[in-house]
């Protein structure tokens, strides 16, 4: 059910690599828990983010939650299109949903991330 | 987590559906089927049903139940002297703190119904069991009785459908039989701001009841969670959130169900004294410019902390967060710029007197 391709971390993002890049996003099982989405707060072009440091929150109308960064690197892209539309994290959280691209500080930081068989019997544990 | 929880007549129906469940005021309550803003927009536009059976339902009767209630909580019963009427009301302790607050129905000759929330149940029990005098019978009827909301604008068309006539109208109850066989009773109040009807029946009847609203496809089960933003939307008050014993309902902006025309009641000396100097605190609404706000993040103005958020929620209707807090008074106005610290930021809110949203199928 969760992208073969990607990373996950035990907070529920997802990692992408492209190339020295990370592109981040919240997993599908994490938008399902949280409801409807509907405020995004992300960090701006630029920040340096060390891995675990909260950057960001995202609410629901039911809660608010921290985003952690799953590596460490600085902030290359940010996704304002959430800005109007975050609800493209409850409908497209691997796709439409992502939230930051990263320039990767430490490629060597993915190797402690889940693969997607590794999340899917994590978050089987969690439900 | 749902060790000791009760459970509604209408539990396992919200099983089928796939509801989510969550503890609330002691039972095991769905949150939310397809979602709380889908459900909240089906409400503002078609008709949703919610399962209230949790609430607390008592019946006084006897020659002095009027008297004796009249004793007991804060608007004027006379409103209701006509049977089959409706009144929203606080009850109040000998220092002015909500107790609960209730409708009074009155159902018969010499006889009132009173619907209360859940969470107050005991309390409220204990309370007016110990002020009615020898003679008025005090019943709990709570667990034998079932309650269904219906509301929405097509609410009205589909109720009118199943019970064979018109409900009654605004803030009155009266029998009915649903589908020519099930007795219930028909309320015409509500909690989300949606014209619609609040439907008593056993207990034992629920299941069938729930079954024929949804049989309609401009109906939707809705949870908590769609209760919760369509009553914040309309500034409706919860208690436990809005209100409690700690507070007044002068302050609480329930000044209008404070009746200092009639003879004694319970806290009636405080409240008037309350209501001549003015409160200190108000309760207000604000609309605030970002992320959503949540009950107890502060609430400042220049810098400085005046209160805490009581309900905080996002509007669907609205698209924005909106909230309501207790202020000092001199900051209750209108318009008033406050800020709310939304964990890390501090956000703009603006003094608003609710509803947040005006236009209903109560206000058309």
């Amino acid at each position: 059910m969760n992208p073969a391709d990607l990373r996950y971390d035990k907070e529920h993002e997802w990692v992408r690599v492209e190339g020295d890049t990370a592109v981040i996003g919240i997993s599908d099982f994490a938008q399902d828990q949280l409801g409807e989405v509907v405020y995004v707060d992300l960090p701006s072009v630029g920040d340096v983010l060390a891995v675990g440091e909260t950057f960001g929150e995202i609410e629901s109308v039911k809660s608010v939650s921290e985003l952690f960064a799953p590596v460490s690197g600085t902030v290359v892209e940010v996704n304002d299109e959430l800005d109007s539309a975050p609800e493209s994290i409850n409908s497209d959280a691997y796709g439409a949903g992502w939230m930051v691209k990263i320039k990767l500080a430490d490629p060597a930081e993915l190797d402690g991330l889940m693969s997607s068989v590794e999340y899917d019997a994590f978050v089987a544990n969690e439900a | 987590m749902t060790e000791g929880l009760l459970r509604t007549p209408l539990y396992e129906e919200h099983l089928a559906l796939g509801a989510r469940m969550v503890p609330f005021a002691g039972f095991e309550m769905p949150v939310q089927y397809a979602g709380i803003i889908d459900e909240h927009r089906a409400v503002r536009t078609s008709a949703g049903v919610f399962d209230v059976c949790h609430m607390a339902e008592f019946r006084v009767f006897g020659f002095e139940a009027f008297d004796a209630l009249q004793g007991l909580v804060t608007n004027d019963l006379h409103k209701i002297d006509e049977m089959s009427k409706a009144v929203y009301t606080v009850m109040c302790d000998e220092a002015g703190g909500i107790i609960d607050d209730l409708i009074v129905y009155h159902t018969g000759d010499l006889e009132y119904l009173i619907i209360a929330n859940a969470s107050n149940r005991a309390v409220d029990a204990e309370w007016i069991a110990a002020h009615l005098p020898e003679g008025v019978e005090f019943v709990d009827e709570s667990d034998r009785t079932g309650l269904i909301a219906l509301q929405g604008p097509e609410a009205v068309r589909i109720i009118t459908e199943l019970a064979g006539e018109e409900p009654p109208a605004r803030f009155h109850i009266a029998e009915a039989r649903l589908d020519e066989s099930i007795p219930v009773l028909l309320a015409r109040t509500g909690y989300t701001g949606e014209d619609g009807v609040e439907i008593v029946c056993a207990a034992t009847d629920a299941a069938a009841v729930w079954r024929l609203l949804l049989s309609f496809a401009e109906v939707s089960p809705c949870g908590l969670g769609a209760r919760d933003t369509l009553r914040l939307e309309m500034g409706y008050p919860l208690h436990g959130t809005d209100m409690d014993r700690s507070i007044d309902p002068i302050s609480a902006g329930l000044s209008w169900v404070v009746s200092m025309k009639k003879a004694d009641f319970i806290g009636r000396d405080v409240l008037a004294a309350i209501k001549e100097a003015g409160p200190e605190r108000k309760l207000v609404g604000l609309n605030v410019s970002e992320g959503v706000p949540r009950h107890g993040y502060p609430v400042l103005h220049d810098g400085v902390e005046v209160g805490t958020v009581a309900s905080g929620t996002f509007s669907p209707n609205l698209e924005h967060g909106i909230a309501t807090a207790y202020v000092p008074s001199a900051l209750a106005e209108p318009g008033t710029c406050l800020e709310i610290t939304a964990r890390r930021k501090n956000v703009s809110a603006t003094v608003v007197r609710p509803p947040f949203v005006t236009h209903t199928s109560l206000s058309a």
